[in-house]
């Protein structure tokens, strides 16, 4: 069960390096390696000498995507362990940024709202971020009831994971918080939810 | 149409700020406050010249936080249409004017962390407000003025005093120095956004550096003033009106209109907001598009045309109005 054509759902138009920019920041996580890769096949490695690659391996490490982004001698190849020393080091890079400076997010859906939280903070215009959704298509979910946020949803309805109540994922995005909003589904009848389907792999 | 909330006012007071240039400042008849604005919002006055209305958009330079009265400033055009040399003949203190809600086609956007404004002669009037507005709110900005001459370039010398040399810098035709946009586009903190206002040479070169030097559209904003230029007498059948009119040399289509009693909308008079967009029902000729709101496509398929400032060469033209 799923509630869709809400305007908010984000739309990613895939990564586009851009050939005025002085400088190309890529923020990318587990499969999202590959969109890099394959501009680099379709346009060559020119760009590569002004780019610095943050990378964030998560679920995708056994295919060592780092390895083949370490081969393309970026400017500046960074691997984070986890989400929060990225977005630690995300901060200090756009700090640091000049308005050249083009941003580039690849990855799951979740990841890349939490990346585009932190770039708006910045004065970033998010028409001007480049995002390209790759890998697992869960969502990360607010309840709208307790606000807790539940990371990698494949279902709907769902449990949430701080208050318990059965969720239904919608369309509604906000990208503020970087998160799809989740409505209770039985709320009128408790206990009637319908079982969870399995809707994002 | 155009919302109709115009109000009339009284011209408070009129000062000559250089040979060129006067300052008007308008109140209500009725002693209301006027409607706040924002910074790089424009008004459109209607002036009655020996029974031709004339209707002319100028940029609100009053501090936006002071509802007592508008204050525009007026450039004499000498050879155009003549509202500014209306503006500056005919206008007196005590005369009464109409002026329209102020309308904002060039906001600043408040989710940048610094504001960048180039300005050239008289387009300084809309950063007059904004830098109120970024002074009040602690933002940081910066202004790159260029001026003909000293003596011709309108508060300059106020604006110095007011904000200081390090965010206002002046640059004068005369003395031979002139805005250094690369220099300035190229090393600005991520967050950023350029504003610039001036004649249409000037806005071309100054979005054309920025985009060179990486920045990316959305930080860039402009404001131009398009007069609606001159042209041969053209004739137009306003389908909905069931009127036949003839549109004059130093006309436009959305004058004419008025000038037939045809209440059609508008908002900016200079090809920009977009609002007098107006179907085609038919057209024997050829449309000249002036303004810059309908995309190239649309200016191509002939089934729109934006009244304020387009023009048509041909038999007849005939519009859904």
């Amino acid at each position: 069960m799923l509630v869709q054509g809400i305007k908010s759902r984000p739309e990613y138009k895939g990564l586009d390096i851009d050939p005025h920019a002085k400088r190309h920041l890529f923020v990318l996580e587990g499969e999202g390696a590959a969109a890099l890769t394959d501009q680099v096949e379709a346009r060559g490695k020119d760009f590569l000498a002004k780019s610095e690659i943050l990378y964030l391996a998560a679920g995708a490490a056994p295919k060592a995507y780092d390895v083949a982004l370490a081969a393309l001698s970026p400017d500046v190849f960074w691997q984070a362990p986890t989400l929060q020393p990225m977005l630690f080091r995300l901060r200090a890079c756009l700090d640091q940024a000049r308005m050249g400076t083009r941003l580039y997010i690849a990855g799951t859906e979740g990841f890349i709202g939490q990346i585009m939280q932190v770039a708006l903070e910045f004065g970033i215009d998010f028409n001007s971020i480049h995002t390209e959704h790759r890998g697992s298509t869960a969502r990360r979910v607010q309840c709208v009831h307790c606000k807790g946020i539940t990371d990698n949803v494949t279902t709907s309805p769902f449990a949430c994971s701080h208050c318990g109540l059965s969720l239904l994922v919608r369309d509604h995005y906000s990208r503020r918080l970087g998160a799809f909003q989740g409505v209770n589904i039985d709320a009128e009848e408790p206990g009637t939810a319908p079982q969870p389907e399995e809707m994002f792999p | 149409m155009s919302l109709n909330t115009d109000m009339p006012v009284r011209v408070a007071d009129v000062t000559e700020v250089t040979d060129l240039v006067k300052r008007f400042r308008f109140e209500r008849i009725d002693g209301h406050p006027m409607p706040f604005f924002s910074g790089g919002a424009h008004v459109v006055v209607s002036m009655n010249d020996n029974g031709l209305l004339r209707r002319n958009p100028y940029s609100l330079m009053s501090n936006p936080d002071d509802n007592s009265g508008y204050e525009i400033s007026v450039l004499r055009v000498p050879n155009s249409r003549g509202g500014s040399v209306f503006m500056h003949e005919q206008v007196r203190p005590g005369d009464q004017l109409t002026v329209s809600q102020p309308v904002n086609l060039f906001a600043p956007d408040h989710r940048g962390r610094k504001h960048i404004l180039i300005a050239g002669g008289i387009g300084i009037t809309p950063f007059i407000a904004m830098m109120e507005q970024f002074s009040r709110d602690n933002v940081a900005f910066e202004l790159h003025y260029a001026i003909r001459s000293r003596s011709h370039g309108a508060y300059w010398q106020q604006l110095l005093d007011r904000y200081g040399p390090r965010r206002i810098k002046v640059y004068v035709d005369e003395e031979k120095t002139t805005i250094p946009v690369a220099e300035i586009t190229d090393n600005q903190p991520l967050g950023t956004h350029l504003y610039v206002c001036g004649p249409a040479g000037m806005i071309d070169g100054v979005l054309m550096t920025a985009l060179k030097a990486g920045w990316p559209k959305e930080n860039l904003h402009s404001e131009r003033f398009l007069a609606p230029p001159a042209g041969l007498p053209f004739q137009v059948f306003l389908k909905k009106s069931n009127i036949h009119m003839t549109v004059g040399e130093h006309q436009s289509i959305l004058e004419a209109a008025e000038a037939h009693g045809c209440d059609a909308p508008y908002m900016c008079r200079g090809g920009a907001c977009g609002q007098c967009e107006t179907e085609v029902s038919s057209c024997d000729g050829t449309l000249e598009h002036n303004d810059i709101y309908l995309s190239d496509e649309e200016k191509t398929s002939g089934r729109k045309v934006m009244i304020c400032v387009s023009r048509f060469k041909g038999q007849q033209l005939v519009l859904q109005l």
